[in-house]
């Protein structure tokens, strides 16, 4: 219980991408399948940024020394950028996929006048 | 100039991507050749690199010189071209430059006015695939594989009406891949603090029996499942195949999931390796157990499909289960045949939907009742058509026969029999597909020859798309005449040491 308590971030990662993979495969609105899939990737950002997290971290860059030199920082004090960094990059793919995905949803209303993936399923067989 | 080589090979279609969008606004005809131009630089790259590393061995470049530091490891991002992925660098780059060839006259009538969207969005397909391909990081790898997957809902779509809710359920599914691969990466990063591949496999030993490493292994596993369309995954690509246009499945279906089992390789042999898969029997056996079931109910269902597409969809699910299988089995017959299939089945499903975009292109559908006289009205292509399907058969000395001969090698050596037995019964199904098409097409007119019949006139497919159609399936001999240099030189050396012979 302690050790839920203390790592409680991985606690809500977990509560998260179940909410995002329940409402991209059992929901049968296509919005909301669209919902639940940016609630997985926040997921999963969080849980990038967690590994990457530190207690009392520094920032990982440069700074002057008095002797006027930019020495190495001390890799065991800094946060792990390279986390963020990834999840920077994962941020935009998920918008992209986002922006592709309710852009077919916006086509699929055109065509049938619905969002519900039964529906659909019943004008299409017709 | 050679050491650069291995980045011109994602550089022409990406190039060629950009300039074909750009180019295209002023000038619509330009965007072909623009594609064509980056295709052939990166395949003329793919080419060489495959005999550089044949001779030299494998070639790693560092991304803008971003080299390893000493006292921090890996800073930058590493492309490598080794045995195990050049043939299949080649093989895409060599299938989609011939695809694009054939989709001009397909893009030129089925998508009129769009044919700029079209080819900026195959260049970033092939793009994105050759980048899995060729990356060696596996956080690049998430990346290019989502750059792929973009460009392949949108190919689809262009299908319309049935085709969006088509791209919508493979966004859906392949997006739940991508995630489960890009959490499974992060588990994998914890534990050893890199990304690049290399380091990686040197780290993962030292850690031991970890649960983290093992949970980041089945994530990956089941996000590139997922990505390719292995039973129970399967359920989004037969509808996407058929319902995108013809000119889109011809690029997405050999090679889209093709790339992903490669991912998976890549995953298997070089961040992992044989002994950890070994040493996880649990995962094997589901393994082969899906691979054994996609075989058998992918051969199934193609049995019950009325369109000529939707058979060949259902053969592609039933060709997953090949590669997968072959790979799971994890002994030497059985690797060299998963690694082989790869770039022989990629160059099987080219032919097989190159030939069905001529037959659907002219005679305006690809339902099996339309077929009827159609050897009469297109003889060359429905001889390019029934040779594909002999090598998907496994008739020698197509490559088919070889890719199987492997695998069954492979799981009569490991013991399991249910997977020759799929591989049995998806060869006698796929005898029977050809049957009934040649019952159709030959006996269900009545014969010209004859006096007294009407003569049924030829109509062929025009020449733009005979040429690569007939080309890719005499590729099919040259691979499989091919096979023992191919075998010897290359895949031989990609297999891992301490494999038992």
């Amino acid at each position: 219980m302690e050790n839920l308590i203390a790592n409680f971030n991985y606690v809500i990662v977990v509560i998260l991408m179940m909410i995002g993979l329940w409402s991209m495969l059992a929901q049968k609105n296509l919005i909301k399948k669209c919902i639940g899939m940016a609630i997985f990737q926040t997921g999963i950002i969080l849980f990038f940024i967690s590994i990457g997290a530190k207690d009392n971290a520094l920032i990982p860059i440069l700074t002057e020394a008095s002797d006027h030199k930019y020495h190495d920082p001390d890799v065991a004090k800094v946060a792990n950028p390279l986390t963020q960094i990834l999840m920077l990059t994962a941020i935009v793919v998920g918008v992209a996929t986002l922006g592709v995905g309710l852009a077919l949803a916006q086509k699929i209303y055109r065509e049938y006048s619905s969002f519900d993936e039964d529906e659909i399923l019943n004008k299409q067989t017709k | 100039m050679t050491d650069q080589l291995p980045i011109l090979v994602i550089l022409g279609p990406l190039l060629g991507a950009v300039f074909a969008a750009l180019g295209g606004w002023f000038r619509p005809k330009s965007s072909h050749p623009l594609v064509i131009i980056g295709l052939v630089l990166s395949f003329v790259a793919a080419l060489k690199l495959v005999f550089t590393v044949a001779d030299t061995g494998a070639q790693k470049y560092w991304l803008g010189g971003w080299g390893s530091k000493p006292g921090y490891g890996v800073v930058g991002i590493q492309i490598t071209v080794d045995h195990l992925n050049t043939l299949l660098l080649a093989a895409v780059s060599g299938i989609a430059l011939l695809t694009a060839l054939y989709t001009k006259r397909l893009v030129d009538t089925e998508l009129a006015g769009r044919q700029r969207y079209f080819y900026a969005l195959f260049s970033l397909l092939v793009t994105g695939l050759l980048g899995i391909t060729i990356t060696g990081d596996i956080f690049n790898l998430y990346v290019f594989m989502e750059i792929a997957a973009l460009s392949s809902y949108a190919l689809i779509a262009y299908g319309k009406g049935r085709a969006y809710m088509a791209a919508f359920n493979y966004l859906i599914m392949g997006t739940m891949g991508a995630c489960l691969y890009l959490l499974g990466v992060g588990f994998v990063f914890a534990k050893s603090g890199t990304l690049n591949v290399d380091d990686i496999s040197i780290i993962l030993p030292t850690l031991g029996q970890s649960q983290a490493v093992f949970v980041g292994f089945a994530l990956i596993l089941l996000g590139a499942w997922a990505k390719m369309a292995l039973f129970p995954f399967h359920g989004w690509l037969p509808n996407a195949y058929t319902y995108s246009p013809t000119a889109g499945a011809a690029i997405l279906a050999p090679l889209a999931t093709k790339v992903a089992v490669y991912a998976m390789l890549r995953i298997m042999l070089t961040v992992y390796s044989v002994d950890y898969i070994l040493n996880s029997p649990s995962i094997q056996s589901i393994a082969l157990g899906l691979s054994t079931i996609a075989i058998v109910v992918g051969s199934f269902f193609s049995l019950s499909q009325t369109n000529l597409k939707k058979i060949a969809s259902y053969f592609v699910v039933s060709e997953i289960g090949y590669m997968v299988g072959g790979a799971w089995l994890a002994n030497k017959p059985g690797l060299t045949g998963a690694m082989y299939h790869v770039v022989a089945d990629a160059a099987m499903t080219s032919a097989l939907f190159m030939a069905i975009g001529c037959i659907a292109y002219r005679l305006g559908q690809s339902k099996l009742d339309g077929l009827k006289g159609v050897f009469f009205k297109m003889p060359v292509t429905m001889a390019a058509f029934v040779f594909t399907m002999a090598a998907l058969i496994g008739v020698p000395p197509t490559c088919g026969f070889f890719s199987k001969w492997y695998l069954i090698q492979g799981a009569v050596q490991a013991g399991v029999w249910h997977f020759v037995i799929a591989l049995l019964i998806s060869s006698l199904v796929k005898a029977i597909i050809l049957f009934r098409i040649v019952e159709i097409g030959y006996n269900r007119v009545p014969h010209p020859a004859v006096d007294g019949n009407p003569a049924i006139p030829c109509n062929e497919a025009p020449l733009g798309m005979l040429i690569p159609t007939v080309a890719m399936a005499l590729g099919l001999v040259a691979i499989g005449l091919a096979t023992s240099p191919l075998v010897n030189t290359i895949i031989a050396k990609a297999l891992p040491a301490t494999l038992t012979p």
